[in-house]
């Protein structure tokens, strides 16, 4: 077993290296010279050129690399161009508003998701199923910012139930809070959902074909018995695999979503971040959410071996 | 992780017959030839002029001279979409070329020759998938600027690894077979074998992923568009007809309702499309039969 | 009283016939044989009467179990029949166990569900259950997963779940199929044993004929859904009064002719093989301790001689396959030699193995599997032609097809259809028209009529030895089964754990093994002949 968990460890690493050694990379062959921004157009070029060696700028490639690295290891990003406060405290105060948003998402997506898949498939073929899949294949097809959009005319401006946008803040108590995420995530879990129970239902389906199940039935076993006690397991699998890969696809939609509902989250802070060419920031929030793709999917690698012992190994 | 690739074992004729049997298949292959008739119309005849602003009409809600109303600039919606529809079609299309093209391939080449080159390919695709598709799709116009071209070059990066996967996937299941064994066995080299068997027997995995690509190339195109960063006005693209219309919620909904449609209309006929023709081709339904 | 009676059973799928007027008994202690080839509706049979049919499926007639009508019984009574009264295993022990579940788990499931018991006494019973099937707690502890165990150790699992409340009936469909003669041996013991200590009924489900006859009081004989003959297994077999029994009973002893045979050491060898071994690197077992490679061969030497029919013979997973593959140079040796026609091909680059591999050809055993279904017969069938110095035209290139096809008994009509279109026995004359393409000298067969039934496996035979005796080429046929063997080879090699352990002239090792392990093969493959010669001595 801690040879499987340990491969995967080591491959999540090295592609967490790899992939700052790409966002440095392309953030160095962007234009624009960052002292140059901060200073204004105005600064003579000795200023330009002491805030540059102020901020490491002429220092050769490696060890400014290297320099940057270890920053993110202790959460040191850098200051930010624009605002000259640490990215650290701008990525800390939109962080609150972007996670729970992609989390309550996940959640919602695999709450609708996993209980319709089952149901199809335990029904494959039926009118039950028919409808579900044909919800999904529309779902599917939807995209989010539409849906969002679609959500806000209906619940805010039709029947207002819900604010149509921004956020109040964790300060104004939690519900409020909450309140304002609910549409968003919403609008963000339901296309998700409708893929997962895509999925869950084909695994499902695809376990329910398999010989031990019919081994599982001759034990005398009934068939709603043999689907949650035998095939259900086997098919988390597939669907674990289309869990991990949401994540990602959640935290790319949070920044339209974001967008959609004036949220002041990372998504927003990215935006603006590119609009003024503030890179240091761009280059820390996108490492910060490769990261948590990374760690989203070692953890999806690790759950695997819970459910199934063939990786394991023998004990 | 493994994979099962079934063989079809089946003539031009019997496919065709299925085909045209299948309902999922029959409905997206007639959606999607709309989409695409209508998309090719435009170039000749469309209601409006997409080009002229005709202030005196702005935001006219749907009616019999404008089916589904006019713009904040008076401009024809259903014209808009017709022409629209060619910058989406266009930039997906692309942007499967791209994937299918690069990625088949390296997946095929990966699998023949396993050992280093496979790791490595796959690690390549780790660190790929590492990047939200979206976000760096946004970096990279955000990069070299907004426009449909960059955005057909990011959509196509992310495709790439999608293909490769798919591509080595299927390889792998074929390599140990035993005509696979029989061909080498008749002198074959690996490129030889890739390129009359290999490639032959996943084509139509490679279909119905190219179908599944093209449907999330119209839904990327149109969120880049929609954030200002894909095809650029005047050109009117789909996404860029949501963001216009994202403020005029309350006075103009049919702004962003149609538009909508249309995208959702397109990816549907797609997707059923792509569940067709898997339908089709998988043995396990023939079985059934 | 009979325990298992079907009357008049006729069974359809989505409007396909499958059963016609099928009838069987089963009376309580007795073995009774359901023998057919593929496609004969044994399976079907079996799934009707535990009532596993696929959907679409409809069953008309009778089928009565201790008095219970099984047609008409609802689902709840078929669930508390299922695994308590009736149990039943399956052919493919590889994928009959849930793999994310133990075998604890899996064994005590059914004793939990039918008894009530709670889950400590369930798990005892299943202790002594997969004790008594031969897997005892000290080398398989309830805690061990399916993929830990080997497949003659997953079917025990299987009768372990299928006997652990000892039910009245048991269904074996094809327990052994998927198992060596060894295994089979111990498997179908196994099974003697359970139904004889527990009075139980066997319905036992083979195309194996010798199987049958040695376990089986009773034997029914099907095909394509009808019932041929049934009645007594010693006396039907020994009068043969159905055509189509004889029909089967002659093809399972079927010896092809060959006149001329093979005088050893009458010419230079065409094959050399010196003291080849092939490692593949072990399992980890440690974090800190390197892998032990796992030598699959291990100095193997042998030699083959021109028009040689040689049969290499031993259990699954002793290395016949992976020493086939070297000697084909699909696969490289991590030591030793191989010489063919005295030049040495291993290590040699693909271009300089073009004239080696023109003159050695090769049969594999999956009728379905070796070829290509998106090319017809003429570019499969021609593909070794790739290795000729001279590449032949289109013309000469669909005569060179016509004529291969023509020597295997198909026509040259068949070179524009597709594989799919033809028969598991029609697609190994595919094989064998394709091996024989470019006239070689040596023929390596794997397991190839191992996977056709057996009126045509006796064709294929045949038409390998008139091949060898037309064309003088020789054979290296890998394969489990000694009948083949006996009736195929001049020699014998036989493989144990990756060497030769024995090699002589078949009679004389098939007559009168040596070494344990040929000794072990010959008391376990089942011999039709014996078998009738058995019964017939019991019943006097």
């Amino acid at each position: 077993m801690t040879a499987y968990l340990l491969k995967r460890l080591i491959i999540a690493a090295s592609t967490l290296v790899l992939a700052s050694m790409v966002v440095f990379a392309v953030m160095e062959i962007l234009p624009g010279d960052p002292a140059r921004l901060m200073l204004g157009f105005n600064a003579g070029a000795d200023q330009v050129e002491q805030l540059r060696n102020q901020m490491g700028l002429n220092a050769p490639l490696v060890p400014r690399y290297l320099h940057w690295a270890g920053g993110l290891l202790s959460l040191d990003f850098g200051r930010s161009y624009t605002y000259s406060v640490p990215v650290i405290d701008l990525v800390r105060e939109r962080v609150v508003v972007s996670l729970p948003l992609a989390l309550i998402a996940l959640a919602l997506s695999t709450i609708i998701a996993v209980p319709v898949g089952v149901f199809s498939a335990s029904r494959q073929g039926r009118a039950g199923d028919a409808l579900a899949m044909g919800a999904a294949q529309l779902g599917v097809a939807v995209p989010n910012f539409w849906f969002a959009l679609m959500l806000i005319y209906l619940f805010a401006v039709w029947l207002r139930l819900v604010p149509a946008g921004g956020f109040p803040g964790w300060g104004a108590g939690i519900w409020p809070a909450v309140k304002s995420l609910l549409l968003p995530a919403v609008a963000l879990a339901l296309p998700q959902a409708a893929i997962l129970a895509r999925v869950a239902r084909s695994a499902l389906i695809e376990v329910l074909n398999e010989d031990y199940i019919r081994t599982a039935r001759a034990k005398g076993l009934p068939y709603r018995a043999v689907l949650w006690r035998h095939a259900l397991r086997n098919a988390m699998i597939p669907v674990l695999t289309i869990l991990g890969l949401q994540f990602a696809f959640l935290l790319a939609g949070t920044i339209i979503i974001e967008n959609v509902f004036y949220l002041p989250g990372l998504g927003r802070l990215v935006f603006q971040a590119i609009n003024q060419r503030d890179l240091i920031v761009v280059e820390s929030v996108v490492m910060l959410l490769v990261a948590a793709v990374i760690i989203v999917n070692l953890l999806v690698d690790f759950s695997y071996a819970v459910v199934d012992p063939r990786l394991r190994g023998r004990q | 992780m493994t994979m099962r690739v079934d063989l079809p074992e089946e003539t031009l004729a019997g496919v065709l017959a299925k085909a045209f049997g299948n309902r999922s298949f029959l409905i997206g292959f007639v959606i999607t030839l709309l989409v695409a008739a209508v998309a090719l119309l435009s170039f000749v005849w469309t209601p409006y002029d997409v080009t002229r602003l005709v202030i005196a009409d702005k935001a006219l809600a749907p009616a019999a001279a404008h089916w589904f109303g006019t713009d904040h600039f008076g401009r024809d919606i259903l014209s808009m979409i017709m022409v629209g529809a060619r910058n989406s079609i266009a930039v997906a299309l692309v942007a499967v070329g791209i994937g299918m093209g690069v990625g088949v391939p390296l997946g095929a080449f990966a699998a023949a020759r396993g050992g280093i080159a496979d790791e490595a390919l796959m690690r390549v695709n780790d660190l790929v998938f590492a990047f939200p598709a979206l976000l760096s799709a946004i970096m990279i116009t955000a990069i070299f600027g907004p426009g449909a071209v960059n955005a057909i070059i990011a959509i196509g990066i992310f495709n790439i690894p999608v293909f490769a996967r798919v591509a080595r996937a299927g390889a792998l299941a074929i390599w140990p077979r035993e005509f696979i064994l029989a061909a080498r066995a008749a002198g074959k080299g690996m490129t030889q074998i890739s390129v009359e068997h290999i490639l032959p027997n996943i084509a139509t995995l490679l279909l119905v992923q190219g179908t599944i690509q093209f449907a999330l190339g119209i839904l990327a195109e149109a969120g880049l568009s929609y954030v200002g960063l894909g095809a650029q006005p005047p050109m009117p693209s789909w996404g860029r007809m949501l963001f216009d219309a994202q403020t005029r919620m309350v006075t103009a909904p049919w702004m962003a309702i149609f538009p909508g449609m249309a995208i959702v209309v397109t990816v549907l006929g797609l997707n059923l499309l792509g569940d067709g023709i898997a339908d089709i081709l998988d043995p396990k339904s023939r079985r059934r039969r | 009283m009979s325990l298992l009676e079907i009357e008049n059973l006729s069974l359809a799928i989505g409007g396909t016939p499958i059963l016609q007027e099928v009838e069987l008994a089963i009376a309580p202690g007795e073995v009774v044989g359901l023998v057919g080839e593929s496609g004969s509706g044994k399976s079907m049979t079996a799934l009707t009467i535990m009532r596993l049919l696929p959907h679409l499926a409809r069953a008309d007639g009778r089928v009565t179990f201790d008095g219970i009508d099984l047609l008409a019984a609802s689902e709840d009574q078929m669930c508390t029949l299922r695994g308590d009264d009736i149990g039943m295993v399956f052919q493919e022990p590889m994928t009959a166990l849930n793999p994310v579940k133990t075998i604890g788990e899996q064994v005590a499931e059914g004793i939990r569900w039918h008894t009530k018991a709670g889950r400590a006494e369930a798990e005892e019973r299943a202790r002594k259950m997969l004790d008594r099937v031969g897997l005892p707690g000290t080398k398989f502890p309830l805690s061990r997963y399916p993929h830990e165990l080997s497949g003659g150790q997953r079917q025990r699992v299987v009768i372990a779940i299928a006997c652990a409340l000892k039910p009245k009936l048991l269904i074996a469909d094809e327990p052994t199929t998927a198992l060596d003669v060894v295994l089979q041996a111990q498997i179908l013991d196994l099974l003697r044993d359970l139904v004889s200590e527990n009075r139980m009924g066997l319905l036992l489900i083979s195309h194996d004929l010798a199987v049958v006859t040695e376990m089986s009081d009773r034997l029914t004989i099907l095909r394509r859904g009808e019932v041929m003959e049934a009645g007594d297994t010693a006396r039907t077999l020994s009068a043969q009064h159905h055509p189509y029994t004889r029909e089967l009973a002659l093809a399972s002893m079927h010896v092809p002719a060959r006149p001329k045979t093979h005088q050893a050491g009458s010419a230079k060898p065409l094959l050399e093989v010196e003291g080849v071994s092939r490692a593949y690197p072990g399992r980890r077992m440690s974090l800190f301790r390197p892998a032990q490679p796992v030598r699959a061969v291990d100095n193997v030497s042998l030699t083959i001689e021109p028009a040689q029919s040689v049969a290499l013979v031993g259990r699954s997973g002793c290395g016949k396959s992976t020493l086939a593959r070297m000697i084909l140079a699909l696969d490289k040796p991590t030591a030793g030699a191989i010489r063919f026609r005295g030049e040495v091909i291993t290590g040699k680059a693909e271009a300089a193995l073009k004239p080696a591999r023109r003159d050695m050809q090769v049969v594999f055993q999956d009728p379905y599997g070796s070829f290509d279904p998106r090319q017809k017969v003429e570019k499969l069938v021609a593909e070794p032609l790739h290795l000729l110095e001279k590449q032949p035209t289109r013309a000469e290139r669909r005569e060179m097809v016509a004529h291969a096809l023509d020597e295997v008994g198909l026509g040259a009509r068949d070179m524009d259809k597709y594989p799919h279109e033809f028969s598991g026995g029609q697609r190994q004359r595919l094989s064998i028209a394709r091996a024989i393409i470019t006239r070689p000298k040596l023929v390596v067969a794997d397991e190839p009529v191992s996977a056709l039934d057996v009126s045509i496996r006796a064709q294929i035979l045949d038409l390998f030895a008139e091949l060898n005796q037309k064309l003088g080429i020789a054979y290296l046929f890998i394969t489990h089964d000694l009948t083949v063997a006996r009736a195929m080879s001049d020699e014998v090699l036989v493989m144990h754990e990756g060497k030769i352990v024995e090699r002589g002239r078949t009679a004389d090792i098939l007559d009168n093994p040596r070494s344990e392990a040929a000794q072990a093969l010959v008391a376990a493959a089942p011999d039709l002949h014996r078998a009738i010669a058995r019964r017939m001595q019991e019943q006097g």
